[in-house]
């Protein structure tokens, strides 16, 4: 099984403190996002984890292995996009990747197919050989995206995945980390765009100045703050009826409160974790009300999210 | 939470091998750059004066003997076509993967940084090598115009170049990996290599009378003098005066030069490669990627 554990983790700068005794474990196949504000260590702690920079005290593991003390045994089995890197501008995505899929012992039989299939999952294709020199930020962040795919890693570390790429591009890498998911890997991914971590994520770490503040499923963290309701967005094929919508509150027990909000989506606050979540889901269909959206709230995230990060100021 | 399976057959290659694909890609990166068409360009340039100037005016310094030929041209010139080329393909090479964050592409890897950082010196060695190379094919195709042979001693000199070129790398890597700024490293650099040193070695010979033993300028000079018959003396006091040269008399001066010797030479190339690799390396392992 994957993991990734922080062991009293830190990092100081002088007197400034980057990171300061986190303890965290992730284990198993999940997306875990990680959240703050900007300076809150995220980036410190990803870089802690790949080598980037050394801890000042404290381990970084992965799969149990000290990322500091070996490295190359650490890092195995991880792919990684921290910040925006660049690529040797002379490079074709092609050779760029090939060099990656070199480095991370990707046989030489499938190196050729792996690193086609990383660039066209990236919809790069047409430009894998084209040098990367001429390349937009977008275009090259797509490329890194690629190259912390290609060797089917069991661990994914990524540092705000979206940045710089425009909606399609969001939309898409949304998409590799959906699939990802799918395919039982353990993603911790940095963000600040709350919609994304509640789209993609099934558990959230919640970290400012440099302490870890929460770490728990998604719906938990949201149902804390907001004294025991999760909420979840309906969207629907047609206009919402609002007698409908009050029928449903009515009918379905555990439901807080229900609410028209937007022309074809309601939201529902329940009391409970994700077995409620997902009995709402199955009566709601029962009900044939026309479904074609259910997703917790991105608005609760945000919620919990403020009211987390504010009362530690 | 779920069991995962993940099957994978990757197996990380060993550091010696990732040295050599470090190596590989760096090297296409140099040579597809505009830096390498540049320093080819002024290694050809260099000596396509060099080709007119002494074709044109057949210096007798020049034309005496094959061998003056070569110390003439080949002496005096390719120290500073060394230099340049450490400074260009050297002097950010460290510091550039901090500043052009292509670090961040490379490291967080199953790669040792020491890999990575063996492996780009290697790159720019062969693409320095390609570079003197030329100038010294250049040189050996002029000489083979006015000469019927090439001496002996050029072969030394030429091997003596491709030792300094090592050194002088291993000395650039090591300024690149003091800085994060691509720019200063090279500027550092190259004030250091084009006028510092030799000013220091100058000042500290003429006037201090001290050897300078420790300064890598001075152990480079072996590719000059083995062109030089009978091999320099270790030590010429030249005296200016009253007496006509003839000693430093009542307000005359006199100024040492020292002449390095070939073990000397060669000790002191070896001991700046040997000291600056084992601490730019030092460095680069110690070095994060803040900011």
């Amino acid at each position: 099984m994957p993991s990734i554990e922080a062991s009293n983790l830190s990092k100081q700068y002088g007197s400034f403190t980057a990171v300061s005794n986190l303890n965290l474990k992730l284990e198993g196949a999940k997306c875990v996002g990680f959240l703050g504000p900007n300076g809150a260590g995220k980036t410190t702690a990803l870089k802690m984890f790949t080598d980037l920079i050394r801890p000042s005290s404290g381990e970084a593991l992965i799969n149990g292995v000290n990322v500091r003390k070996q490295k190359k045994k650490a890092l195995e089995s991880v792919g990684t996009l921290i910040e925006m890197p660049e690529i040797y501008p002379a490079l074709t995505p092609r050779e760029a990747l090939t060099m990656i899929a070199e480095i991370r012992g990707v046989p030489k039989a499938e190196r050729k197919r792996r690193v086609e299939e990383a660039v066209s999952e990236v919809r790069m294709g047409e430009w894998i050989d084209k040098r990367v020199g001429k390349f937009s930020k977008g275009m090259k962040q797509r490329i890194c995206v690629a190259s912390a795919i290609l060797s089917d890693p069991s661990i994914v570390l990524l540092d705000e995945p979206t940045t710089g790429l425009d909606p399609r591009g969001m939309s898409e890498v949304r998409d590799i980390i959906k699939s990802l998911k799918n395919k039982k890997r353990l993603i911790f991914m940095s963000s600040h765009l709350l919609s994304e971590v509640s789209d993609v994520c099934d558990e959230v770490a919640i970290i400012d100045h440099g302490k870890l503040i929460v770490y728990d499923t998604l719906s938990n963290v949201t149902a804390k703050v907001s004294g025991g309701e999760n909420v979840v967005e309906i969207g629907l094929r047609n206009t919402v009826d609002v007698e409908l919508v009050n029928k449903i509150a009515a009918k379905l027990p555990y439901i807080v409160k229900a609410k028209k909000s937007d022309v074809t989506a309601f939201r529902i606050e329940f009391s409970g974790g994700l077995d409620i979540q997902e009995r709402i889901l199955a009566d709601l269909v029962k009900m044939k009300i026309g479904i074609v959206s259910y997703k917790p709230s991105s608005s609760a995230l945000e919620g919990a999210y403020l009211s987390l990060v504010k009362s530690t100021l | 939470m779920s069991e995962t399976t993940v099957i994978s057959n990757n197996k990380v290659p060993g550091s010696l091998t990732q040295v050599g694909i470090t190596m590989k890609y760096t090297l296409l990166d140099y040579i597809r750059s505009r830096r390498f068409y540049i320093m080819l360009t002024i290694a050809i340039v260099i000596s396509a004066i060099l080709t007119f100037v002494v074709g044109y005016y057949r210096p007798e310094s020049f034309l005496a003997t094959d061998l003056s030929f070569y110390s003439g041209w080949w002496g005096n010139i390719a120290i500073y076509v060394i230099v340049l080329s450490g400074i260009f393909f050297g002097g950010d090479a460290i510091s550039g993967e901090f500043q052009n964050k292509t670090g961040y592409f490379g490291i967080p890897n199953p790669i040792r940084r020491s890999s990575i950082y063996i492996g780009k010196w290697l790159s720019a060695l062969i693409a320095s090598t390609v570079i003197l190379v030329v100038f010294a094919a250049i040189t050996v195709g002029n000489g083979l115009y006015y000469f019927p042979s090439v001496p002996s001693e050029f072969g030394l000199s030429l091997l003596f170049a491709w030792f300094y070129l090592i050194a002088v790398l291993g000395f650039t890597f090591f300024f690149s990996s003091l800085f994060k700024s691509s720019s200063m490293s090279i500027l550092v650099t190259a004030i250091l290599f084009l006028f510092a040193f030799n000013i220091i070695q100058l000042f500290v010979a003429n006037f201090a009378q001290i050897e300078p033993w420790f300064m890598l300028s001075y152990g480079g000079q072996i590719i000059g003098n083995i062109l030089t018959l009978p091999y320099p003396l270790h030590k010429v006091v030249t005296s200016f005066g009253p007496g006509g040269g003839a000693g430093p008399g009542i307000g005359g001066i006199s100024l040492t030069t020292f002449n390095v010797q070939i073990p000397e030479g060669l000790a002191i190339i070896g001991i700046y490669f040997i000291v600056t690799a084992i601490l730019g390396l030092v460095l680069f392992e110690r070095k994060e990627f803040t900011g």
